[in-house]
């Protein structure tokens, strides 16, 4: 017998990663910047991270969950330099973003094995999986929430709720978030109020660079035992959750959890008590997260929550 | 205009992907240096030279390994020329993955299932179904960017997973699966050599390459000599001066869109009829060969002609990529090149704009040499349509077609007068 916990705890190790790149993605869009270059961000935050871990792991050097997080914040900062590369050439260099973006996301997939078989010989890095928390002392008590959100969990699971509270506070409480929403809406308006476009846009490309290679590592650690350079297009599928979330924090959560539950349910959906008996085959699971972003964008095309100034670059002499 | 030389032939417009790919190769070069410098040497020479002498295997003839590289080519043209001609019209068909895969399941699926049909018919009507299936997938991408405005690259990303997933569902359902491989079963039906492999012996050479080239050139002479294509360069240039002018702009997106799949479908189809045993591996990966697509086009200037000379080059890279191999390099060296000629040519704008700024200095120095001319001629603002059409660089892809954007505005507005 299933437990509902289980599925849930299910759904949250797909739907966390997925909401931390989409909200990624968010800043950057937010600011004006397309940033289509999540996948590969992903990848290569995942990467060095990985590659942290499992280094330590071998000379025991760093261990239980100082390591993890040494490892994240190694994930982040590889994705603010990674990002780095796309601002730069998004924001001084007026270059086409879709296509930059494109760019690093061949390059990412490409370096990681090329660095991978160079370094360990073989493009999968093994990894230790011992992040896992059984119980959390104390909160694993909680009737209801306790089984659902603090038994066989990930500390990740955690840090990705943080950021969403955060991201929702820095978005609509603070003047940085204002500003950063300003610069993706009227850049001009924005510019003639004193406040620097390149500099915000800077910021929303560089914040997405670091959430997006935490969420590489997020992906990665609860669900694998190796990585070979591949995030099996996470990256694209938290582009359709940022679109679905229509570029709010709290929207992209709801999003999140349910494109988190159909990937629940396109891996076991055999073995799920009531989904069993419906007889769907598991491909219309597969697929629907990627229809329903395509109906959704259908319907809300007229009054898309796009920013209005999205891809473009930012020219001050422009009217 | 008066500038005289806008229309004169010259490398100028190419010069930006000269630079990226110079730039990609220099890079490439110092990876290959940093990662074993010991072999560095022979990699390099093996990368540059190895398409052309065959170092790969020193038995075979020069000619083997220039068949390889036409055969390399085929599905980096094809996918080239429809993300190409995509960008004529203003769009970004990043989607040419998911189409290739399409077209290639229908081709195999069309080959092993028409026994009624004879061989020599066969392999045409398998063409004709990847070239539909290719269509069908981005004309879905087309009529919402037509109708509802919706970003066509994100349709195109959505729909490349959700060809991928169908896909892979598809040929366990349709019986064309090989479990002990993991991929489709093999397929006979082959496009004919047309004598091609006896010009290049032994070698991969698809007779496919020469129905891809003519592709191109057919491709040109549609955007460039007639009306239609006239059209859909003028709705890429700008989609509200076109309607204005007449033009249906909302069937030229369409049909820009199906046409770009329709190429992206049939390249999937001529690489699984090439006869060399290719075969649809079934995992949840999308094929490369749509991202390529993008740098081929970028590289080409978007310029059926041009995509040919970038598809025989991006070849030439990935035979390379292979020789290097054998040296215990890891042929991701040559995406991670890519990826760099990628990202460079990205920022043609910045490069035309420096380019353009140079020869600004010379024509000054020119006009104040020749005193005859009128001393404030070299300070007269460009044409301004041109300025407008390269500052403004529009929310799409658009700007990538600055250099053509002049000429075609001039037919605009030649056009308009006449």
């Amino acid at each position: 017998m299933v437990r509902i916990a289980d599925i849930f705890q299910s759904v949250l190790t797909y739907a966390i990663p997925l909401m931390v790149v989409a909200l990624a993605g968010m800043f950057s869009e937010r600011s004006g910047v397309i940033n289509i270059s999540l996948e590969g961000t992903m990848i290569m935050g995942a990467f060095t991270g990985i590659l942290f871990i499992h280094t330590m792991q071998r000379t025991d050097l760093l261990s239980g969950h100082l390591l993890l997080l040494t490892g994240l914040l190694i994930s982040m900062v590889t994705g603010i330099i990674y990002s780095s590369l796309h601002a730069i050439a998004a924001i001084n260099m007026f270059a086409d973003q879709t296509i930059s973006g494109t760019a690093l996301n061949i390059f990412a997939p490409a370096f990681a094995v090329f660095v991978a078989r160079s370094i360990i010989g073989v493009q999968q890095i093994p990894l230790g999986n011992v992040f896992r928390i059984a119980k959390v002392p104390g909160l694993a008590e909680i009737p209801i929430l306790g089984p659902l959100f603090f038994e066989n969990a990930y500390l990740t699971t955690y840090i990705g709720i943080a950021i969403l509270i955060i991201s929702q506070i820095v978005l609509s409480k603070t003047r940085f978030g204002l500003r950063l929403k300003s610069a993706g809406e009227y850049p001009q308006a924005t510019d003639a109020a004193g406040v620097s476009v390149v500099k915000m846009r800077y910021a929303g490309v560089l914040i997405s660079g670091a959430l997006a290679g935490l969420g590489g590592l997020i992906y990665v650690v609860p669900i694998s035992t190796e990585f070979s350079p591949d995030v099996a297009g996470y990256g694209f599928l938290a582009i359709a959750v940022m679109i679905f979330g229509q570029w709010k924090p709290l929207y992209i959560a709801a999003a999140a959890f349910f494109f988190g539950a159909l990937k629940t349910i396109s891996f076991s959906y055999s073995s799920l008590p009531v989904i069993k008996d419906w007889n769907i085959p598991g491909i219309v699971y597969k697929v629907l997260p990627y229809v329903i972003t395509i109906v959704v964008l259908f319907l809300t095309s007229r009054k898309s929550a796009a920013p209005s100034a999205l891809g473009e670059p930012f020219d001050k002499g422009k009217r | 205009m008066n500038n005289p030389n806008r229309k004169r032939f010259s490398l100028t417009p190419a010069l930006p992907s000269l630079i990226s790919i110079l730039i990609g190769l220099l890079a490439g070069i110092i990876v290959i240096l940093i990662a074993d410098s010991s072999k560095a040497l022979l990699a390099v020479r093996n990368l540059l030279l190895g398409p052309l002498y065959g170092i790969y295997n020193p038995n075979q003839s020069s000619l083997t390994g220039i068949g390889n590289m036409l055969f390399f080519m085929i599905p980096l043209l094809m996918t080239g020329l429809s993300v190409g001609f995509a960008f004529k019209t203003g769009l970004f068909n990043i989607g040419a993955s998911g189409q290739f895969l399409a077209g290639s399941y229908v081709a195999i699926l069309l080959a092993r299932k028409l026994t009624g049909i004879p061989n020599s018919w066969r392999w045409l009507i398998a063409l004709f179904g990847a070239a539909l299936a290719g269509m069908l997938l981005a004309g879905i991408a087309g009529i919402l960017k037509a109708f509802r405005n919706v970003n066509e690259v994100i349709t195109s990303i959505m729909l490349n997973y959700i060809s991928m997933y169908l896909v892979n569902y598809l040929i366990r359902a349709t019986g064309l699966y090989d479990p002990l491989k993991n991929r489709t079963l093999p397929v006979q039906t082959e496009i004919p050599k047309f004598g091609l492999d006896k010009l290049f012996p032994k070698s991969f050479v698809s007779g496919g390459i020469l129905i891809a080239i003519a592709i191109a050139i057919i491709c040109y002479v549609l955007l460039y000599k007639t009306t239609f294509g006239f059209e859909l360069r003028a709705v890429g240039l700008n989609r509200h001066a076109s309607r204005y002018a007449g033009i249906n702009e909302k069937r030229s997106i369409i049909m820009s869109m199906a046409l770009a799949g329709l190429f992206a479908g049939m390249a999937g189809g001529m690489i699984h009829l090439a006869g060399v045993g290719r075969a649809i591996q079934v995992r949840d990966v999308l094929p490369p060969e749509g991202f390529d697509g993008i740098a081929v086009a970028l590289l080409g200037l978007n310029h059926p002609l041009g995509i040919i000379f970038a598809s025989l080059f991006m070849a030439y890279l990935k035979v390379g990529g292979q020789t290097i191999q054998t040296l215990g390099f890891a042929p991701e060296i040559i995406n991670m090149m890519i990826g760099i000629i990628l990202y460079v040519s990205a920022m043609a704008v910045l490069i035309r704009k420096l380019l353009s700024i140079r020869a600004k200095k010379r024509s000054e120095t020119k006009t104040l040499d020749n005193s005859t001319g009128e001393p404030y001629a070299a300070y007269d603002p460009p044409d301004p349509g041109a300025t407008a059409a390269a500052e403004k660089l529009p929310s799409e892809s658009e700007h990538i077609n600055n250099m053509a954007t002049s000429v075609v505005q001039e037919e605009i507005k030649e056009n308009n007068h006449g």
